[in-house]
């Protein structure tokens, strides 16, 4: 079959340039990966799943350059947060630039040393196998076969400090594949952000798995490098009563997926996942969520705001499954997208899909221009046109910003939004302001 | 202070005039007011004035001393000291009241060249004059009239006036939704600004807001000119006998 031979060409010449670590603990995950991989090929634009988004930069055997950013210019990501530090430089993990991984009820450590964690060997590779159907996830099985590097974290107490993963790009071309696993342990809780450009191109994988009453917050900034490439998935399963809220600032960049698929499996479980999205020119975003509600009175939320100008573009496809028996769930899903000229576009595929008869469950997508009545109204008291419409852009992206749970983050990222929208209003005669400073 | 000229304005869109020669002076120090029957073009004078998009003035010329208002943006205007309350002030959801005044106020300030307000400062002056009109600090804390009642937004153009201290203020049926209490507060509140540096143009169809806000003078408008000119006993003729009387006499 052409098709076939096609996709299975691609892989083939993705992965000639690849290793396949054998002899560790990850081994036997690594060939399951290999072998299911080899059945499904690597996507193309002809999948229905890649539609919208062109994989072909994500899947091609090497990364597209990308010009590290300078490193010492403006403030750091996250910087007023007392959080413990991880760096990688070009994915691979960089011990002198982190922090000792000292954090009570929290054990680290690094990819390569999970040979004695029994949890790692048992949540490697399984929620990305898990979340291979219906929806066939080809690249994030390429990452479970062909991780370099990443973190193993279980949570067994509240910690008092965010876990940061903190990203930095060393060359122009590098290609980085990174998998990290998070076991948060029954009434533990842990908040992980993420921050700065992990490579030219970066395939990242989080699977996160939360036991009963556990809680996970993750807050993410993808931003600054115009000409990154970016994949990412974050796979999440939650057993009763327990939390995940995620929450991602993409601010340029050339290509960025964020797929997030969320399984719960136990009664009264909440999951939140949310997304500003700031795309200024050659720029393409792209928010890809799978919420399967497979217990009771589960609540979910997908908040996505897109701000798109300057022919960017903005795509959404989310989902809503509910389970038989998965009574009294709420599920709720909104993307919108503010087009601020109109070579700029957004493409949505909300669904819904319904198995049990007593949920609430509503969805909307909307598209439009800013609003000029309000915009004439802030102008005729005196704000400058600019300003007033960085006002109506952050009053756009409240309602996904309001998902950060905690204050002082969601202050840290208010603050380099607004900075970025004033600094952009400065330059506003390229139309090309520089993003938020999204380094660690 | 405020000089209209010949002003003639049609819609950008379609080919339909509104203004057809409007002929107006307002002095410093002076309360001017315009009635006029509905769709006479009352609103559309004090959008053009203000600067909103949409409206092509084809003749004429408006000046706020001296200097032209038509070449500007709607910010500029502002700075240099109009002010529009609108007939029907704009929710702007996710837009906190307080945040939005404050960043107005320093955002004219530095256009002009002056010190910026300082947050406690601000706070200060802003709770003096909301308490004065009546409105609850919960009310500042809301995003920009999302929510309030028709008078309560109405009353919170007030504030924004009083806080804003502009010389030329043009206020379009500010009277509209509001109680009697209500009227008193915001008459009030007009009043306390009037000064021999700062003029009014009031927008009203009821002699009731005029009762409280004394005009020096009374225009009439009607399809888009001024027809006639008086003093306030023409604002009580109005309340008597309606326009067909007026309008006939100048027709
Ligand atoms: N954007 C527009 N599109 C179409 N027609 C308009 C527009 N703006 C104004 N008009 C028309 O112009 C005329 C004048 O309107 P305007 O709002 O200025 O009247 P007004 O004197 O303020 O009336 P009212 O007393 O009812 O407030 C009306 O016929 C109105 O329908
Ligand atoms: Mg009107």
């Amino acid at each position: 079959m052409a098709l076939a031979q096609r996709k299975s060409d691609a892989l083939t010449a993705r992965i000639a340039g690849l290793d396949l670590q054998v002899g560790d603990w990850s081994e036997a995950a690594r060939k399951d990966a290999l072998s299911r991989l080899a059945a499904m090929g690597l996507p193309d634009r002809r999948d229905e799943y890649w539609r919208y988004t062109d994989p072909a930069a994500l899947t091609a055997p090497a990364a597209p350059a990308a010009a590290p950013s300078d490193a010492d210019d403006g403030a750091l990501v996250f910087d007023s947060i007392d959080r413990l530090r991880l760096v990688f430089v070009d994915g691979v993990f960089d011990a002198a630039a982190s922090d000792d991984p000292a954090l009570a009820g929290v054990e680290i450590s690094r990819l390569a040393e999970g040979g004695a964690l029994h949890w790692a060997r048992d949540l490697y590779g399984t929620l990305e196998t898990r979340a291979q159907t219906p929806v066939a996830r080809p690249l994030a099985t390429l990452n479970t076969a062909f991780a370099r590097d990443g973190v193993l974290i279980r949570v067994t107490e509240r910690a008092v400090r965010p876990v940061a993963l903190i990203y930095r790009q060393g060359s122009k071309g590098s290609d980085a594949i990174l998998h990290h696993c998070v076991k948060v342990e029954a009434g533990s809780e842990l908040t992980v952000l993420e921050s700065g450009t992990a490579a030219a191109r970066v395939n990242c994988v989080l699977e996160v798995d939360i036991a009963e009453g556990g809680r996970f917050h993750h807050i993410r900034m993808q931003g600054r490098d115009h000409d990154r490439h970016a994949l990412t998935h974050v796979f999440a399963r939650l057993a009763a009563e327990s939390l995940f809220k995620s929450f991602t600032l993409t601010a340029n960049g050339r290509l960025t997926r964020n797929e997030a698929v969320i399984e719960i499996l136990g009664d009264d479980a909440v999951a939140h996942v949310a997304g500003a999205a700031l795309g200024d020119g050659d720029f393409h975003q792209d928010d890809t969520v799978f919420v399967t509600h497979g217990a009771e009175r589960g609540e979910s939320r997908q908040v996505f705001k897109k701000v798109l100008r300057n022919g960017a573009t903005g795509v959404f496809q989310g989902k809503i499954l509910v389970k038989q028996g998965a009574q009294k769930t709420d599920g709720y899903q909104i993307s919108q997208s503010l087009l601020l000229d109109e070579d700029s576009q957004f493409l949505a595929k909300p669904e819904l899909e319904i198995y049990a008869d007593d949920v609430k469950c509503s969805h909307g997508s909307t598209s439009g221009a800013i609003d000029e009545t309000a915009l004439f109204y802030l102008r005729s008291r005196g704000l400058p046109e600019k300003a007033a419409q960085s006002l109506l852009v952050l009053a756009f992206l409240a309602e996904a910003l309001a998902e950060i749970e905690d204050e002082a983050l969601a202050e840290d990222i208010r603050a380099r939004l607004e900075n970025w929208l004033t600094r952009q209003e400065a330059s506003a005669a390229t139309m090309d302001g520089d993003a938020p400073e999204a380094r660690g | 202070m405020l000089k209209i000229e010949n002003l003639h304005v049609k819609l950008e869109e379609e080919d339909k005039v509104i203004l057809k020669g409007v002929d107006l002076t307002v002095e410093a120090g002076k309360v001017h007011a315009i009635m006029g029957p509905n769709g006479s073009g009352k609103s559309t004078l004090s959008y053009v004035l203000a600067g909103r998009d949409g409206y092509e003035v084809t003749e004429g010329s408006a000046q706020l001393d001296g200097v032209e208002l038509l070449d500007m943006d709607p910010e500029e205007r502002a700075a240099a000291g109009l002010f529009l309350a609108f007939q029907y002030p704009v929710e702007i959801p996710g837009v906190g009241n307080m945040t939005f005044l404050r960043t107005a106020v320093n955002a004219q300030r530095k256009a002009r060249g002056e010190e910026e307000m300082s947050a406690g400062e601000f706070l200060k002056v802003i709770r003096e004059k909301a308490k004065a009109l009546k409105i609850d600090a919960d009310m500042m804390k809301r995003p920009v009239n999302v929510g309030f009642s028709g008078g309560e937004k109405k009353r919170n153009e007030i504030l924004q006036m009083a806080m804003l201290e502009p010389r030329m203020c043009i206020l379009d049926e500010t009277d509209s939704g509001l109680d009697v209490d209500a009227m008193k507060l915001v008459s009030e509140g007009v009043n306390a600004l009037r000064d021999a540096g700062r003029a009014f143009l009031v927008i009203t169809h009821y002699q009731r807001l005029l009762d409280h806000i004394k005009p020096d003078v009374v225009h009439i408008m009607a399809d888009g000119r001024i027809v006639k000119t008086g003093g306030p006993e023409l604002a009580l003729e109005v309340e008597r006998n309606g326009y067909a009387g007026i309008l006939s006499e100048v027709a």
